[in-house]
């Protein structure tokens, strides 16, 4: 009894927990994402596979080294949701130093200069991705792949290995590229085959081509209640609808709902992007908001730039308005309907 | 089958509860000393009428009400006035309360007094009658029941809701009540019905104890306007609150009373002793206590007298040598107990005694991930994610002001879902004990 009087530990409540826990919820958007990267490794063979290890390193290292010496971070497994996030929106013959370069931007400025984990007002990994747009835009628009090259599970393109800040061989670019489905249709009035771009047999960056593999790996995390569902599906919906009115208005110009769904970085973005919960909105008509908002942008820059692709800058431009949208749209507390916040 | 939530928000932990809902409802024995508070209930404390050294009979009275929101205390055993002194308190620090000391081989014999006969009591004397009987909230909050019941003129009482929904983990007073008790929690129901002169009663209760509902309707007698309700579980369904926003869909304005919106809200087991002890014109000398956890070796609903020490009620049912952690209630709002020499008092409706194993002691912190999780669990559409934010930056005012963290009541889902295990209603706790304390400071500052 005298051992008992000592040792009641006084806590609050609540006394129990739900049991979700972050490491557990980076654990299962990397289990989400895990199909996607086999499938890129299949299609685009061993630069997918170079490009998603060293960007996954790339990230690891750079919070290692950017939080101060004796705590670390790695085992919340942000780092490694980044990184793996990172490599599979980049195109997939992407010289790896830049790859190494572009992971090093996203974890230093995108996230540990805001604070770390749950500060970053960005996406961190289109921080990265966005930085080498700016930096390298013949790279980024040109080391494309074409799907299902022979040899590509025995050599690696010229350009994966070019050495630092020196320019790889004339044309090389050229010479590599499959276009994107979308900037054959926007440049050369190319249709790409319905099936290639719900399976994933077309060129793009390395994760995004497989709109089904994304959109299981997006239902998994709706079911698993990591991300809030109505982003994606606010996103989409208002994707869908608008491409549908401006298909039936000009459909020479513009591609049919189905085509513009499953290609680009649309399906990658709305289930593993925007979804971020760090940088999008808290409450559901937040979210709605949100989601719509990133939506019509996409559709905006897809038509009307100079770009074939614009799901990343919306996202980027939705992530800058989402603590605005949680400042209008604070929930209404019980017992307070009809009164002045 | 999974059936849509009745309110928003909330969380469904595990319930808990089959460990104790099977077993009948035992009466303890007498401690050798019993610790009688004289503030039990919310509002004043009772006066004592009895001075050292007198000798008592179980049920007789100790301390009178002093004026509306008061009480009286009853003698919980036959026995000898020890001392009127401090005792130690649950809040912590000591109030005043009598020590009474039980005969040797004293009887579970309760004194009875003028009883008030349902048929021939006016709804003013039946209201008296309870709060004679000593009679508060048993769910908890043991807010005296009369003054409930004491209605501002031109205030109605549309629906008397009694509340069975019993939806913290572990408990099942209010079940085994229920099962054991229907023909109190009948007669009780009539007389809450005379007293408020209510249109229609419900009895709410959770998925799990719809048959104990069942057999409390089947008690009824014809002609009295009660109907059942069950509701999917889902915790704080028991809260008044939200019990109103499920029943009705309407919801107590901010800073009011469920009457504002024509309801009563009564806990079951409240109404089951005003149907034990008003036709005897008894005071509540006992109350059911469920006793659980993994660290009790006998779990299970116990009768105890009031003012039985923590620690006696401990021994009685068995506590396992890891015992690390005790609280009364439930294991999402109870109270953690810093020492077991604090007696049980009429609000106590179960305490429930954890291992280390169920602790999680040292559970690491993440930063908040801003998942929203909490914003969805709250059942009060607050913004616990903000809240968190700005009271680890000592914003409180903010917290008040914008955020209204007045309307918290404290139900813990917040910190129950977090990812981040952040300590978010305990960081709200601290934040409104810092504004109470900055209002007195304030208050201290006008005085002078």
């Amino acid at each position: 009894m005298n051992r008992r009087r000592a040792g009641l530990a006084i806590a609050p409540a609540p006394h129990v927990h739900g049991g979700t826990a972050v490491p557990w919820v980076m654990l299962h958007v990397v289990i989400a994402l895990l199909p996607v990267c086999l499938f890129a490794c299949y299609v685009f063979g061993l630069a997918a596979l170079a490009i998603l290890v060293v960007a996954t390193l790339s990230c690891v290292l750079a919070e290692r080294l950017c939080v101060r010496s004796g705590v670390s971070t790695l085992g919340d497994g942000s780092a490694l949701v980044t990184g793996l996030i990172y490599g599979l929106t980049l195109p997939p013959a992407l010289p790896l130093w830049m790859v190494a370069v572009g992971g090093g931007v996203a974890i230093v400025i995108g996230k540990c200069l805001f604070g770390g984990l749950g500060g970053n007002a960005f996406n961190p990994a289109l921080v990265g991705r966005v930085f080498l747009q700016a930096a390298f835009p013949a790279a980024m628009t040109g080391c494309w792949l074409a799907p299902l090259t022979e040899g590509r599970f025995s050599a690696l393109p010229a350009t994966t290995l070019a050495w630092p800040l020196l320019a790889p061989v004339d044309g090389s670019y050229d010479i590599l590229s499959g276009a994107t489905p979308l900037g054959a249709w926007k440049f050369a009035g190319v249709d790409t085959p319905l099936v290639d771009l719900v399976l994933g047999f077309s060129a793009g960056s390395t994760g995004e081509t497989s709109a089904v593999l994304l959109f299981v790996g997006g239902l998994y995390l709706v079911m698993m209640r990591v991300v809030e569902w109505r982003i994606p599906v606010a996103l989409l919906g208002s994707v869908a609808l608008v491409s549908a009115g401006l298909h039936l208005h000009d459909a020479a110009r513009h591609p049919d709902v189905l085509t513009v769904l499953c290609s680009g970085g649309l399906m990658i973005g709305a289930w593993f992007m925007a979804t971020d919960p760090v940088a999008s909105p808290l409450t559901a008509a937040g979210a709605w908001t949100y989601g719509l908002a990133i939506g019509l942008l996409v559709v905006l820059i897809r038509a009307a730039s100079g770009q074939p692709e614009g799901v990343m800058y919306a996202i980027l431009l939705g992530n800058a308005v989402a603590p605005h949208i949680d400042r209008w749209l604070q929930p209404r507390p019980y017992g307070m309907r009809g009164r002045r916040r | 089958m999974w059936r849509r939530s009745a309110f928003a928000g909330g969380v469904t932990p595990a319930p808990h509860k089959a460990q104790t809902r099977g077993l009948p409802i035992r009466q303890f024995p007498f401690a050798p000393l019993l610790l009688v508070p004289l503030l039990q209930h919310a509002g004043r404390p009772a006066l004592a009428v009895v001075r050292e050294g007198d000798e008592v009979e179980r049920g007789a009275l100790l301390a009178r009400a002093d004026g509306e929101l008061s009480v009286p205390v009853h003698a919980p055993a036959a026995g000898r006035v020890r001392r009127i002194a401090l005792m130690p308190s649950l809040a912590g620090a000591m109030v005043e309360g009598i020590y009474l000391e039980p005969f040797a081989g004293a009887t579970q014999e309760v004194r009875a007094g003028v009883g008030c006969k349902l048929d021939r009591a006016s709804a003013v004397e039946i209201v008296d009658a309870i709060q004679d009987a000593g009679i508060v909230g048993l769910g908890g909050a043991a807010f005296p029941t009369h003054a409930k019941l004491r209605l501002a003129p031109g205030l109605r009482v549309r629906m008397l809701i009694v509340n069975g929904a019993e939806c913290e983990p572990y408990l099942t007073t209010d079940y085994r009540v229920m099962i054991e008790q229907a023909a109190d929690i009948v007669l009780g129901m009539r007389y809450l019905l005379k007293a408020c002169a209510a249109e229609q009663a419900v009895l709410a209760v959770e998925d799990g104890a719809a048959d104990a509902a069942a057999g409390v309707l089947d008690a009824m007698p014809a002609g009295v306007p009660l109907s059942v309700r069950t509701l999917p579980a889902r915790y704080p369904q028991g809260a008044e609150k939200l019990l109103i926003k499920a029943l009705l869909a309407a919801e107590v304005p901010a800073g009011g009373l469920p009457i504002d919106v024509g309801a009563l809200c009564i806990n079951v087991a409240t109404v089951a002793e005003i149907g034990r002890l008003l036709p005897h014109g008894r005071g509540i000398v006992e109350r059911v206590v469920t006793i659980s956890g993994p660290a009790v070796r006998d779990p299970g609903n116990y009768r105890i007298p009031l003012g039985t020490p923590l620690r006696f009620a401990l021994e009685q049912v068995g506590m396992h040598e890891a015992l690390s952690r005790v609280f009364l209630g439930g294991p999402m709002m109870g109270q953690p107990l810093a020492s077991l020499d604090v007696p049980i008092t009429k609000g106590i409706s179960g305490f429930v005694a954890f291992t280390p194993a169920e602790q999680g002691a040292t559970a690491p912190m993440w930063p908040c991930i801003h998942c929203g999780r909490c914003v969805s669990a709250c059942p009060v559409q607050l913004n616990p994610c903000q809240l968190g934010l700005l009271a680890r930056h000592g914003e409180v005012d903010t917290m008040r002001e914008r955020f209204h963290l007045d309307q918290c009541f404290e139900c813990g889902c917040c910190a129950y879902v977090c990812p981040a295990h952040i300590p978010l209603v305990q960081e709200f706790r601290a934040a409104k004990a810092e504004l109470r304390r900055a209002s007195a400071r304030s208050n201290d500052g006008g005085a002078r």
